[in-house]
């Protein structure tokens, strides 16, 4: 087996690893949330026997770690239980939810990445000149601010006072590929905003560390013109941690839409967490936690095997 | 005048405005086409910066303050950057010190053949790349067709030299500036690179500024020497009459260095402070050293040579400790030595101390210089108070130094300075036995020759035993009493010095030997047909 591979599966089974541990983590976090499930579906009034029934009938009267063994069987089976507020498949509740998030975090993604590796080549390209400082302030300003404010200021500039995107971003399964890139386009904006500026400093930086390195003198003192220097020399030695810092903001647009969602009523995987974890609904919270951990590990995961193979020594043995 | 480069009254500045650091007082140089002109010079000379001016092209906080640089009738101080560009690479090129740091590591070789003949439009890619293949062809390296197809880690440091170079020749310039490229090589490297290069610069008539420090190099490969010093030509003059009459007190203190030798060479017999027994070992499954039988007599230097990755810093390091041997054994004064460091008794500890070959690296750089003599002579020998302070005073004038440096930083001193340090720190734990690993590596020649005749003072007054690891066989020559030639972790030979530089017995030592460069412009010539005519009766 060549080192790559080793290195490979090294890192996809510590990515299985810490995917235990994570839904291992989620049950115990709920395990120790504050209130009862049967005392908030049943209502104050219940009598203690009835309340018994009902725990009895969903299983809560079972040990933690017996339930916690029960549901992690059932989710390698596929079966992600039922949600214990609305009593429908937790799956069926999920699909839905899932595809609206996937394409915002999409949406976001695809305008977001290139955008801003293009922002921070450029950036180290020019450095220290009027655009650089521009591109570095703007950006700048747009991650200090919440991204609920990014959000609200965008909905009152561009929806209330201009009336060109619509406030609340209302799509379904009915909603046409345009007219969702139509009615989206504000949540995406806010993510994008939220998002591109570690992305391009990150890239700048990494780019402006290869800089320095003797083999991009010699490029120099070959004749070879600066953009080039930075596409075709620079570049492809800076891209472990560009990779990276794509790859943790790529995670943040799926597991931290939360926020969004909820400003723009996108109905997203954020808002069913957010109704779940206020219900108590614990199937539901555990199947969406354990998404986004997935997601997370996954694509860090990916990045990690994607910045490894992006070193020739690795790439091609002695 | 030159008909190809002529820099006039050239001024260098880098820092601020007002206080300017001159890197380049007023450089004159010319160069003729196809003639090489050698810059030699110490370190902080000024001859890469003028290298490099010679391009039109300065490194960053570094920028032209006067005088001129006119290639081929043209002005390159001032000249558009657009301009300057399809000069470089087409019609002057570079080739750096290391080349494997000089190759982009993520594209392959031929790539980055290719690059300048594309980009200066001389030839399409195809073209371009059966051109860098006759090339690699011609500068003898091995299965030239297959070569280019690799990543700059994948070739060996003197092959990366020669691809170097044939990248440099890609747009058959007319002038190429080679700056130090086999100072990283071994000696027997040094020799194939040296004479592709050569071969390759006569065939084309390019000419060339071949930038070193080493003076036996730099006569085998100019047809002129300019001498530098301090931003400044100091004398030039064509390599014959450079070699045979120089004329300025500094070329010639330059030429005398080399001719350094201890006066007691001769040391006779005595008896053995170390003697090494079967010892083998290995980093995890990897063989470093093999069977190593030989002994330090006291009071004499041992020199142990080697080219890179001969074992010989290994051996050092399984002497001091750190690396305990998988077989064989130390004895010190017949006695066995404890091979692992953490175990011995803190006699023995005291006795074998070590000096490094980067004293900047090895000297704390937050401490001063008391702090750094103080606490040895504390720990090893228990002085206290009045007693400590004279003994470090007296340990400064045992290296020379003035006792005023006591109180600064060794950032505040200069190499030589910090290298008597390093010297003085070993001494404060009065020991019988010092590793010197390449003390006199990173050092110029003036200033190696000082520490070198400190080292041979100290070991007569205080009869020393040194073991005196380098690749520098001019060193070896000048202060061992007695050589081990080490090869792939095996000793090849040993033996007094005279006796290994006089009549070495085996091919290796001959060949090391012969591959040391010469002040004869002959040399280069001779030593390759030498090589050719040992490879034919293979």
């Amino acid at each position: 087996m060549s080192r790559l591979q080793k290195l490979v599966i090294g890192r996809v089974s510590l990515g299985i690893l810490t995917l235990f541990v994570v839904s291992a983590l989620m049950f115990v976090g709920i395990e120790l949330l504050p209130g009862d499930l049967a005392q908030q579906i049943l209502g104050q009034s219940a009598t203690e026997s009835t309340l018994a029934a009902f725990r009895a009938e969903l299983g809560l009267d079972q040990p933690a770690h017996l339930r916690y063994l029960d549901w992690l069987g059932g989710v390698l089976r596929g079966d992600f239980g039922t949600s214990l507020a609305s009593g429908r498949e937790v799956s069926e509740l999920l699909g839905p939810r899932l595809a609206n998030t996937m394409f915002l975090a999409t949406y976001a993604a695809v305008i977001a990445a290139p955008l801003a590796v293009i922002l921070g080549l450029l950036a180290a390209l020019w450095r220290n000149t009027l655009f650089d400082r521009g591109v570095n302030l703007t950006a700048l300003s747009a991650i200090s601010m919440p991204e609920f404010f990014v959000g609200y200021v965008l909905i009152l500039f561009l929806s209330i006072k201009a009336g060109v995107f619509p406030t609340l971003a209302r799509i379904d399964s009915a909603t046409g590929l345009w007219d969702a890139l139509y009615r989206s386009f504000l949540p995406a904006l806010t993510l994008i905003l939220v998002v591109v500026a570690h992305m391009m400093r990150m890239t700048r930086a990494a780019i402006i560390n290869v800089l320095a390195s003797p083999y991009i003198e010699m490029a120099r003192l070959k004749g070879v013109p600066r953009w080039r220097i930075i596409v075709q020399h620079a570049l492809p030695n800076a891209l472990a941690p560009i990779i990276n810092v794509v790859a943790l903001n790529l995670a943040y647009l799926v597991v931290g839409v939360v926020v969004v969602e909820v400003v723009f009523s996108y109905p997203g995987l954020g808002q069913l967490l957010v109704d779940a974890v206020s219900s108590r609904d614990f199937p539901v919270v555990q199947a969406v936690g354990l998404f986004f951990a997935a997601v997370y590990i996954t694509l860090n995961v990916l990045a990690d095997i994607i910045s490894i193979m992006s070193n020739p020594r690795l790439r091609h043995g002695r | 005048m030159g008909n190809l480069l002529n820099i006039r009254g050239l001024r260098l500045e880098a820092g601020s405005r007002a206080r300017p650091n001159v890197i380049l007082k007023g450089l004159d140089l010319e160069l003729d086409r196809g003639e090489v002109l050698g810059l030699v010079g110490e370190s902080g000379a000024g001859k890469s910066s003028a290298g490099l001016a010679a391009m039109g092209y300065v490194r960053d906080g570094v920028r032209f303050a006067g005088g001129s640089v006119e290639f081929d009738g043209a002005e390159l101080i001032g000249m558009g950057r657009g301009q300057l560009r399809r000069l470089h690479g087409k019609r002057i090129a570079y080739v750096a010190q290391s080349a494997a740091a000089s190759f982009n590591p993520a594209k392959t070789l031929i790539d980055q053949y290719t690059e300048a003949p594309r980009l200066h439009g001389v030839s399409g890619r195809a073209t371009a790349e059966e051109d860098a293949v006759a090339l690699y062809r011609q500068m003898q390296l091995p299965n030239p067709e297959e070569i280019g197809f690799r990543y700059p880690h994948q070739v060996s440091g003197g092959q990366l030299q020669r691809t170097m170079t044939a990248m440099a020749m890609a747009c058959r310039p007319d002038l190429i500036i080679f700056d130090e490229p086999t100072t990283a090589l071994d000696v027997t490297t040094q020799i194939e690179v040296l004479g592709a290069i050569r071969d390759i610069v006569e065939q084309y008539d390019t000419a060339a500024i071949y930038i070193t420090h080493d003076l036996a190099v730099v006569s085998q490969m100019a047809d002129r020497i300019c001498v530098m010093k301090d931003g400044e030509a100091v004398e030039t003059a064509p390599t014959k009459t450079m070699l045979d009459a120089p004329q300025e007190d500094y070329t010639r203190s330059l030429w005398a260095v080399r001719s350094f030798r201890r006066p007691d060479a001769e040391a006779g017999e005595a008896q053995a402070l170390i003697r090494c027994e079967g010892v083998s070992a290995a980093y995890g499954p990897m063989t470093v050293l093999d069977n190593l039988n030989f002994t330090f007599p006291r009071g004499q230097t041992t020199a142990v040579v080697g080219e890179s990755g001969s074992g010989k810093s290994t051996l050092a390091r399984v002497i001091a400790g750190l690396l305990p041997p998988a077989l064989g054994q130390f004895f010190w004064n017949d006695a066995p030595l404890e091979p692992r460091l953490a175990k011995r008794d803190p006699a023995t500890l005291r006795n074998i101390q070590m000096i490094y070959q980067s004293a900047d690296t090895s000297l704390n750089p937050r401490h001063n210089i008391r702090e750094i003599l103080t606490r040895p002579v504390r720990k090893f020998t228990g002085r206290k108070g009045q007693e400590l302070r004279a003994r470090v005073e007296e340990l400064m004038d045992l290296v020379d130094l003035d006792r005023a440096f006591l109180d600064r930083k060794p950032s505040e001193l200069s190499g030589g300075q910090k290298q008597r340090v390093g010297i003085a720190r070993a001494l404060a734990a009065e020991p019988e036995f010092i590793i010197c690993d390449e003390v006199t590596s990173a050092l110029d020649q003036l200033v190696a020759e000082g520490i070198l005749r400190l080292l041979v003072r100290l070991q007569t007054e205080l009869d020393l035993t040194f073991m005196f690891i380098t690749h520098d066989l001019a060193t070896v020559e000048a202060i061992a009493h007695k050589v081990i030639v080490l090869k792939n972790g095996q000793i090849v030979e040993q033996g007094g010095r005279d006796e290994i530089f006089g009549d070495p017995k085996q091919a290796y030592t001959k060949r090391l030997l012969t591959s040391v460069p010469q002040m004869d412009p002959e040399w280069l010539t001779e030593a390759r047909a030498r090589e050719r005519s040992l490879r034919e009766a293979q």
